[in-house]
This record gives C-alpha cells, structure tokens and sequence, in this order.
C-alpha cells in the first residue's frame, strides 16, 4: 500500500460518509463510536446497493449469468482482502460473519482436537470478550487452562511478563492488535517473533488493528489474523479469518453444509479445498461486496495516510480531553490508536452519554465488552471516544464543550 | 432554551439529581425478610434491595446498596422512599404500575398520591436505553416480594 492518490483531505473524506451529514437533537452529528462500528462510505452503500439490484444471485453453483456475476463479486472481494493485508494466497481467507466467529472457529476446529488437559491457551487482561470466552469455551471442552498475562495501570501489557507466561504447555497465544476498550497497541510483533521461535502459534485480534494501522500478515508472521467489517467502514456481518495455510489445511471443518463439500453420500463426504471447506452455506454476499468496495476505498486513502492523520488526531483529543476539570483519562500506554476512555467527575458513564447524545455527540458508554479490563481499574464502566479518519479538530472541540455541559448538570 | 435542552431538563429533574447524589436508605438493612438483587447487563448496573416485612404484612424498612447511573440510583432510592411503611399487597400494586408507566411512557396512566414523586421519572420515556435504568429497582421489588431467587434483570 504506497502512499495516496488523494491529497490528506479530512473534509473530502467526511463528505463521502452520507450518516455524518445530520443532525441529532437539532445539533450537528458528531460520530465517536466508530470502534463500536464505523460509517459506511457512499461508495460501499451503492457497491451493495447495486449488488442487490443487478447481480444477486447464489455464488459457486449457477450456469446462468447472474450467478456468475455474483461469484465474480464474492470471489474478487476475497482478493482484495488478500492484497489489503498482504497474504500469502487467497486460500487463506477464509470469509467468516466477523472476528467472533472466526476466533470461535480457530477455537474449535484448530485448538479442540489438539488441546490436552493442562495444555494453556494464553491470552492478555487487555481482551474484547471475542478473544476471551471462546477459549474458555474450549477450555472447559479439553480440560486446558486459560492463563491470562496482566496489564500496568497504564493499560500496557508488559511484554516480559507475558513472554515470562511462555512454557512449554502454552499451545496458543491469542492477542489483540489494538485494545478496543483503552487503545492500546500491543506489542505484537515482538510477540509472534518469541512465539514463533518456541513454535507457539499466535492469533492476532485485529478488529481495532486494521482500520488504524497498515497490516502485513507475512511480514507480522502470525498464524491467524481476524478481523471485522465493519470496524473498517464495511457492512456488518462480513468478516475475516486468516490463517496460514498450512494450518487451515491440517483443521477439520468448523461447520457443515453446502459449499464446504466436494461430494457427499451417506457414507463419506469429501471436504471442498481451501477456503471454502470452512464456508458452509450461502455467505453473506452482498456484504462481502460491500467489504470489497471498503477495501478499495481505504486502499484509495492510504493506511499509512490514515494512521497519520488519525495519531495526530488522536494526540490532540488527549492534549484538549487532559485540560478538563474532573476528567480521569483511562488507558495512557505509550502506544495508542484512535481511542479514549474516560470518566468525568463522579459522573456515570451512562448518563454522561445521555447528556452528550443530547448535543449531537456519540460515544460508547459502559464496560466495552472488555470487563476484565474495568475490573483492572476497579470501574464500572467509562465513557469511550473513538475516531476514525473521516472525524476533525471540530469534533474534538464539540466533545469537550459537551462535557462541559455535563459539568453544568451535574455541578 | 430549545427542544433538547428541556427534554434533557425533563430526564435530570431536580428530585432525580437530589436522590442520585443522596441516595436515601442506601445501604444493607439489618435482619431484612426479603431480598433481591437487580442486573441490567446491558450496562452493568447492579442493586441489591433489601425489604424487612413485619407480622402485620407491611414493609417497615427497606434499603438497597449498588452501583448504577443517576437515574437507576434515584429510582431505587424512590423506591424505597415509597414502599417503606406500606402493606405488601399495596407495594406489589405499586411495583406494577409504575413499571408499566415507565415501560409505556402512559402518563394517562394515573399514579396514586403516595407515588406523587415517582412522576420525576416520566423523563425517561424519551429514552428508551434508559427506561431500563429506571425500572431495574422495581423490578427487583417484585422479584423480593416473590421470594425469587434468581436476580431482576432488565433484559
């Protein structure tokens, strides 16, 4: 992914978001709630759209012409996912409903029939609950343990303590990319690169990671990298998981029915290649085109483009949200992306959203999925601003002057 | 002022803010007869409510202890304000009615004399995330006068 073909223009971008042009309570919408899902640009709105109108029909069976074209669409998607974060090869994308889905999958179909008890699944305090109770699930089903390594006060995991987790029981690592509750940007590459040489697979959360940061899963060196849609400004439903081939190949199927079989009688069913042994029944087509189209779209940006923007972005809603009386920033690691959680005086977070919501402003309010991490801080719950590229200083600025008024209520 | 800002007024009464900030009889009841705990899982508000009923089939003290937003906090706190010294017949009558004016935003749906301060919730009809907040209490009142075991919650 080279650098744009656009000039970095946050208005040019903005406009192409037709759910940011509105008002909300008689004020001007401000979106901060895109790491609970983000916008859809024009451009995947109308991909889908078109779909629906033009090309719709079953993918991988017809002869006819509308079939055709569908499977075109599904398929080409599935290669614009492979060169968005550079794998190997389009048999390693496997397309799943979102990242829940996929870690459940490598849960069950790679992890199940291996896992010994005693063996440990390792995972980070810092998870979404999608990286934490699928392994319990195969937890309990095996007999394994799920060890979890702990974080600083400034929501970091420390890397010494995790790689100081590793022995020779650990069968997997399943880590977040980028926290969604606090930001925090996990020290992944180190991760994998100690993993790796003790033979340890990893499984990268990238939900939060790709729609910030420019990710290569050959350089990174992971086994599974998941992510979501529309955490990337593409339809909910749709999702990724990929894994490298050698692995997917070694797994049995997660789930059975059409589209996952080469040949099926009452005595033996013949699983289909790669990927489509792991995509049973009809996918969510429309979806995955849509999918696609937010491919193209960021790609048109630039991920490079866009991390920069959004840091610097970032780094002034730290510097602006730091300058108000009674806030208490949570989650301060060195290495952040796009969000921020707070609490604001004694203020509870759900009324804080209520108040902001009154003046135009969305935030995500309460535990995050992420409860462990609120338990870390003793809270229960806080308020969460997150941006994407297409939010600006005004944004920011409306924030602050909402939590002002909140403030104002609550005084 | 214009429309956001009154119903915003409307939600944040001052008899709301006054019981979030003082919650009354907040705390754990001594030798209580009835308990229950209340969930809303949705935003992890949690109360515990705590009911001593005499001889005689009334409420003589109450109390509740928890975590939660303003509005779930005045609500509870109301509550107990409310059904303290009531016969439990009455406070059952009173847990439905009020958990239907919030549910339904029916303010037709007239409330008696003794629950003249409840009407400081009808806010929240305008917020249906947050008529949870308000009806969490009293669903946990009805799960303690039912002797249920299992938590209230708003889901």
């Amino acid at each position: 992914m080279g650098a744009s073909a656009k000039a970095v223009s946050a208005a040019d971008w903005r406009a192409d978001f037709p759910a940011l042009d509105q008002s909300v309570h008689g004020q001007p919408l401000v979106y901060l709630d895109s790491a609970a899902s983000a916008q859809q640009p024009a451009a995947v709105i109308d991909a889908v759209s078109r779909y629906q109108r033009e090309d719709h029909a079953n993918v991988h069976r017809g002869v006819h012409t509308l079939s055709h074209r569908a499977t075109e669409a599904y398929e080409g998607a599935r290669d614009k996912v492979r060169d968005f974060i550079n794998a190997g090869s389009r048999t390693e994308i496997v397309l799943t409903s979102g990242t829940t889905e996929a870690i459940n999958l490598v849960a069950q179909s790679f992890c199940r029939p291996r896992l010994q008890p005693g063996d440990k699944i390792l995972i980070t305090h810092l998870e979404h609950h999608a990286n934490i109770v699928p392994w319990q699930l195969v937890c309990e089903q095996t007999g394994a343990e799920l060890v979890v390594a702990p974080i600083n006060d400034k929501g970091e995991v420390e890397l010494s303590t995790l790689l100081g987790l590793i022995d020779e029981r650990v069968f997997l690592i399943g880590i977040a990319h980028v926290a969604n509750a606090l930001g925090t940007v996990c020290p992944i590459e180190k991760v994998i690169e100690h993993a790796q040489g003790r033979g340890i697979p990893v499984l990268v959360d990238g939900a939060q990671g790709v729609p910030h940061l420019d990710v290569d899963v050959q350089a990174l060196g992971c086994d599974f990298y998941v992510f979501s849609g529309h955490k990337m400004f593409g339809p909910t439903g749709t999702g990724v998981l990929y894994g490298r081939e050698e692995l997917l190949e070694s797994m049995p199927p997660w789930q059975g029915g059409g589209d996952m079989i080469l040949e099926v009688s009452f005595d033996k069913t013949i699983y289909n290649e790669l990927p489509y042994k792991f995509e049973a029944g009809t996918p969510n087509i429309s979806g995955v085109v849509g999918l696609g189209t937010a491919i193209d779209y960021l790609q048109s940006i630039g991920m490079a483009n866009i991390a920069s923007y959004e840091q610097a972005l970032h780094d002034y809603m730290v510097v602006e949200l730091r300058k108000v009386e009674g806030i208490r920033l949570i989650g301060e690691a060195r290495h952040k992306a796009s969000v921020q959680s707070f609490l604001l005086d004694d203020i509870h977070s759900h009324d804080l959203g209520t108040i902001l919501d009154h003046q135009g402003v969305a935030i995500r309010t309460g535990h995050h999925c992420a409860m462990p991490v609120m338990q870390h801080f003793g809270i229960s719950g806080t308020s969460r601003a997150s941006l994407a590229f297409y939010n600006n200083h005004d944004d920011v600025d409306r924030l602050i002057a909402a939590l002002g008024k909140a403030k104002e209520i609550f005084g | 002022m214009n429309e956001a800002a009154h119903e915003m007024q409307d939600l944040y009464r001052e008899l709301v803010l006054d019981h979030s900030r003082n919650p009354r009889h907040f705390g754990r009841l001594k030798d209580p007869t009835h308990t229950a705990d209340g969930i809303n899982p949705l935003c992890g508000d949690k109360l515990k409510l705590y009911l001593r009923v005499n001889a005689a089939g009334e409420i003589e003290s109450s109390s509740f202890e928890g975590t939660g937003c303003a509005i779930s906090v005045a609500s509870a706190s109301l509550l107990t304000d409310t059904v303290t010294g009531l016969p439990v017949e009455q406070a059952r009558a009173c847990s439905a009615a009020v958990a239907e004016r919030l549910t339904t935003g029916d303010r037709a749906l007239e409330l008696a004399a003794n629950l003249e301060n409840l009407r400081a919730l009808d806010g929240v009809r305008h917020y249906p995330s947050r008529v949870k907040c308000a009806t969490l209490a009293w669903h946990a009142l009805h799960s303690a006068l039912n002797q249920d075991t299992t938590p209230a919650t708003t889901e």
